[in-house]
């Protein structure tokens, strides 16, 4: 990670202006987002315009033709290039044949993406932003900080001071008002510009129509008074049909602004009749930039389905700390990382890339179903490729890839700690670790692990068969949970075998793009884990459960180790979280819980594997409504807690301020005890409460049930 | 459906009124544009963009409202407070108008002044935009505007901001019996 990236996140998160605007909008934008999809099945919505927009990336020659012939047909010009360079030449050709002095701009990524403005403004046009936050963006000779709202970092104050400067007197610090000076500063621009330029946020092909979407009308404004009109389209704003609008203006402006619809749509087909009564240029130049390239690339194809709503920076745990200005490029976030990668290059990409946790939420909530985790995983994945791991890294997963080695050192590692802790935590690491400690302690690691303390376990006879899969803090630093796991499934019948040959379930090695070392792990475990025929392979952590039951398959088929398949595709499928397994067996009437007990308030958190992946989120609930606790839901019970497996070891800046609010949507709700089904989340949640010293008890799920089960009747 | 508008549109800031026919809907205009101000002085005039509405309407009954002009461009739109349209289409699930703006003169009067008053053919209103795209065809309608409350933005501090660009303030007025061809 360079130097300059990792301050630029240090001065963002520091930055409580920023944090502060972007937190309060991702928690008002949650509830928002929720009231304005009332009523509409979203997911039917999503599944529609991903089948459209797909169908589109797939024949992105074709409907390009189409467009482009059909546009023609109603007048307008229409110029197609894969070059960015030749758009810019295009667009300045077309001022200087039209001795064009002033432009005026509408809101357009695509322009931002190939820097249009000052390359105009070096051939001597003045250009003008209209959308508001772009203008205050350029009178701050800043880049956007986010997609729909550019200016989110700004404060009214900000604003009032380049806006006095801009008008030559002194301004209130006054919202309203400050409007009211941009609406008139730029009314002059409008009604003097030669030439409006627009991006657009749907191609049709079908008519060769262009619709733009904006709350404020500067686009009409941009569209109509101008004697020219260029329209910058990027190649993936394409779809078949004029029907295909109505699911996409369904939904971007709920996911963008939580609006039902925006102030005002334009759908503009051809040119038409200009102010002077002649009828207007209109050129649309349809660019390229590498889309094509991308959907042939079966990874990345799903990205051309993006609307450019913004939702997915608008849920992300991370960008609402750190805001747009760290991605250092024009398009942020999430799906920014992903177009960064492409639309520059691959390398642009590096350090933003680690910027994703892997939580998933914005999965969740894309309207055109892009798999935005998985794509960043690719980009990793691909980065190791290209230029290796980092030499810290290698060195650790060398480590990692030898199971007695790796075990090795983790035992070590009991004795190393024994001067750093009390009472179960390191809460003191000296020198360049301290920030690993800083507001978060660590768990000891455990004096004899779970495999040593398995051997002791006396079991009952039983009829079914279960491997369990430890995982190492598990294994090495919570022993006890394997433990109530063993005692809760003999009460089912069930006899648990620890497979000793077990090692890290791959997830580390896979989230750091190393995918090699992934599938060493893939293949040991399978060995380990299939050895001795068992009804079920069972996980109480599921970051593993999600490792072995999802990933390994996926990383062996990358890797082209179909030999393996078989094995994995059958340990998969074996495969049960801890809750999952228990709730069925309670089902099944295998297992019961003690009534009649009242165990009081207790809250829950979801962990981001087992609910986005597993999609298991009314089990462990249920299973502890039963045991008789009573579910007081938090605020954001869903969000990540920050730990993210290594990456709170790798950007303690970002994983701490995210534990934070966790700890505090805990306290608020009251509850004595929060419970959650991942021994990663644990660790981070109960090392932070251990320093905040709330008196909160932070639980596994399998802690709190393992005394309120009993055998089934 | 005409209930679900008004709420759809009222949540999201448009003023709605509703009149049994042309005359009663005048008996509405006149007098808002007199209580605006209308004036023959550049920034306080009014424009009627040519629409149905228009038709029949005795010219005289009009003209004695000084400041108000149905000779729409650039520097009568800019120089205006309000301006009047007619929109063909009223979706009730968002509150939003539909209106053909391909004629500059629609644009122009319903974009630069500071209240747009959109008339409405009470029969126009639509459940949604799939019962609208059966009826519009890009082919013919080259500007097709939708149109859903006032300009709006939350671009400083997300603080929700009416009228930047575009109008300030959009007043919906149905009419029952428009009389001619409702599209």
């Amino acid at each position: 990670m360079k130097k300059e990236f990792r301050e630029s996140i240090d001065r963002a998160v520091g930055n409580s202006i920023l944090t502060g605007a972007l937190g309060k909008f991702s928690e008002a934008y949650r509830v928002n987002r929720a009231k304005a999809y009332e009523g509409i099945d979203f997911e039917g919505l999503r599944s529609v315009i991903a089948e459209r927009k797909a169908l589109a990336a797939s024949n992105l020659e074709l409907f390009a033709d189409t467009f482009a012939r059909n546009a023609e047909a109603l007048g307008a010009r229409v110029f197609r290039t894969n070059d960015p360079e030749k758009v810019k030449e295009y667009i300045l050709k077309i001022a200087q044949d039209n001795n064009v002095k002033n432009v005026v701009k509408s809101k357009s990524m695509a322009t931002e993406e190939i820097h249009l403005n000052a390359f105009l403004e070096k051939a001597g046009i003045s250009v003008g932003e209209t959308d508001l936050g772009e203008w205050i963006i350029q009178l701050a000779g800043q880049r956007p900080s986010h997609m729909v709202m550019p200016a989110i970092h700004m404060t009214k104050e900000e604003v009032a001071e380049l806006f006095s400067k801009e008008v030559d007197e002194r301004l209130e610090n006054d919202i309203p008002q400050l409007v009211k000076v941009a609406r008139h500063e730029l009314r002059s621009k409008f009604l003097k510009a030669d030439m409006g330029i627009s991006g657009a946020n749907i191609a049709v092909a079908e008519t060769g129509s262009i619709v733009l979407v904006t709350n404020e009308g500067n686009a009409r404004l941009v569209t109509t008074l101008p004697r020219i009109h260029v329209a910058l389209v990027g190649m993936e704003k394409l779809v078949e049909k004029f029907d295909d609008i109505v699911p996409i203006l369904t939904a971007l402006p709920r996911s963008a602004t939580a609006q039902l619809l925006t102030s005002y749509v334009s759908i503009i087909s051809g040119p038409t009749p200009g102010t002077d009564g002649l009828p207007k240029e209109l050129h649309i130049i349809l660019m390229d930039n590498r889309r094509s390239e991308m959907s042939k690339d079966p990874k990345f194809k799903q990205a051309l389905q993006c609307i450019r709503c913004g939702s997915c920076l608008n849920v992300c745990p991370i960008f609402r700390l750190v805001g747009g200005h760290v991605f250092g490029s024009t398009y942020t976030g999430g799906i920014g990382t992903i177009l960064t990668a492409w639309f520059e290059e691959l390398q642009n990409s590096e350090d933003i890339q680690g910027l994703c946790i892997q939580c998933g939420n914005c999965k969740e909530v894309c309207p055109g179903k892009l798999d935005i985790p998985e794509m960043i995983m690719e980009i990793r994945r691909r980065l190791v490729v290209e230029k290796g791991q980092p030499l810290a890294q290698k060195a650790i997963f060398g480590i990692v890839n030898n199971r007695k080695l790796f075990h090795g050192m983790l035992r070590a590692a009991f004795v190393a700690g024994t001067p750093f802790r009390s009472g179960g935590f390191l809460r003191h690491l000296p020198l360049f670790l301290s920030d690993l400690t800083d507001g978060r302690s660590l768990p000891a690691i455990a004096e004899e692990p779970f495999r040593d303390r398995f051997r002791r376990l006396q079991q009952p006879k039983c009829t079914k068969k279960a491997a369990f899969f430890a995982g190492c803090l598990i294994d090495f630093a919570y022993p006890e949970m394997g433990e109530a796991l063993v005692r809760i499934l003999n009460k089912a019948g069930i006899q648990v075998i620890f497979p000793q040959d077990q090692t890290c379930c791959g997830a580390p090695a896979r989230n750091s793009g190393a995918y090699e070392v992934a599938a060493k792990n893939a293949e040991d475990n399978i060995q380990a884990l299939l050895r001795e025929e068992v009804d079920y392979v069972v996980s109480a952590c599921p970051t593993c459960t999600v490792a072995l039951a999802h990933e390994m398959c996926d990383t062996l088929e990358s890797l082209g180790r179909n030999e393996w398949l078989p094995q994995a595709k059958k340990l998969a499928e074996k495969t049960v979280d801890f809750s999952s397994l228990v709730k069925g067996l309670v089902d099944s009437g295998r297992l019961t819980l003690k009534e009649g007990e009242s165990l009081g308030a207790i809250t829950y958190h979801d962990s981001c594997h087992l609910k986005r992946t597993l999609r298991a989120t009314g089990q462990p609930r249920e299973l502890l409504h039963k045991a008789g606790f009573e579910m007081k839901e938090m605020f954001e019970c869903d969000t990540c807690c920050g730990m993210g497996g290594s990456y709170s070891l790798k950007l303690p800046q970002i994983s701490m301020p995210i534990l934070r609010r966790k700890l505090q949507n805990i306290k608020d709700t009251g509850a004595p005890i929060v419970a959650m089904d991942c021994p990663g989340c644990v660790m981070q949640i109960r090392g932070g409460f251990d320093q905040d010293g709330a008196d909160v008890a932070v639980k596994h799920t399998v802690e709190l049930l393992v005394e309120r089960v009993e055998k089934g009747r | 459906m005409y209930e679900q508008f008004k709420a759809r549109a009222e949540g999201v800031g448009a003023e709605v009124h509703r009149f049994k026919d042309k005359e009663a809907a005048l008996g509405f205009i006149l007098p808002f544009l007199h209580k605006e101000g209308v004036a023959d002085i550049h920034g306080s005039c009014a424009v009627w963009a040519d629409c149905p509405f228009l038709k029949g309407i005795d010219p005289q009954r009009l003209a004695d409202m000084a400041g108000l002009r149905f000779e729409v461009n650039r520097d009568a739109a800019a120089g205006s407070r309000i301006g009047i349209t007619q929109a063909e289409w009223a979706l009730a699930d968002t509150g939003t108008l539909v209106q053909d703006q391909t004629a500059v003169e629609q644009r122009l009067a319903s974009s630069l002044t500071d209240i747009h008053i959109a008339l409405v053919p009470t029969s126009g209103i639509l459940p949604d935009k799939v019962a609208l795209l059966s009826r519009i065809n890009p082919g013919i309608s080259r500007y097709i505007a939708f149109i859903t409350g006032p300009s709006r933005t939350a671009d400083i501090e997300r603080v929700l901001t009416i009228g930047v660009h575009g109008p300030e303030r959009l007043v919906i007025v149905f009419v029952d019996e428009m009389g001619g061809e409702a599209r």
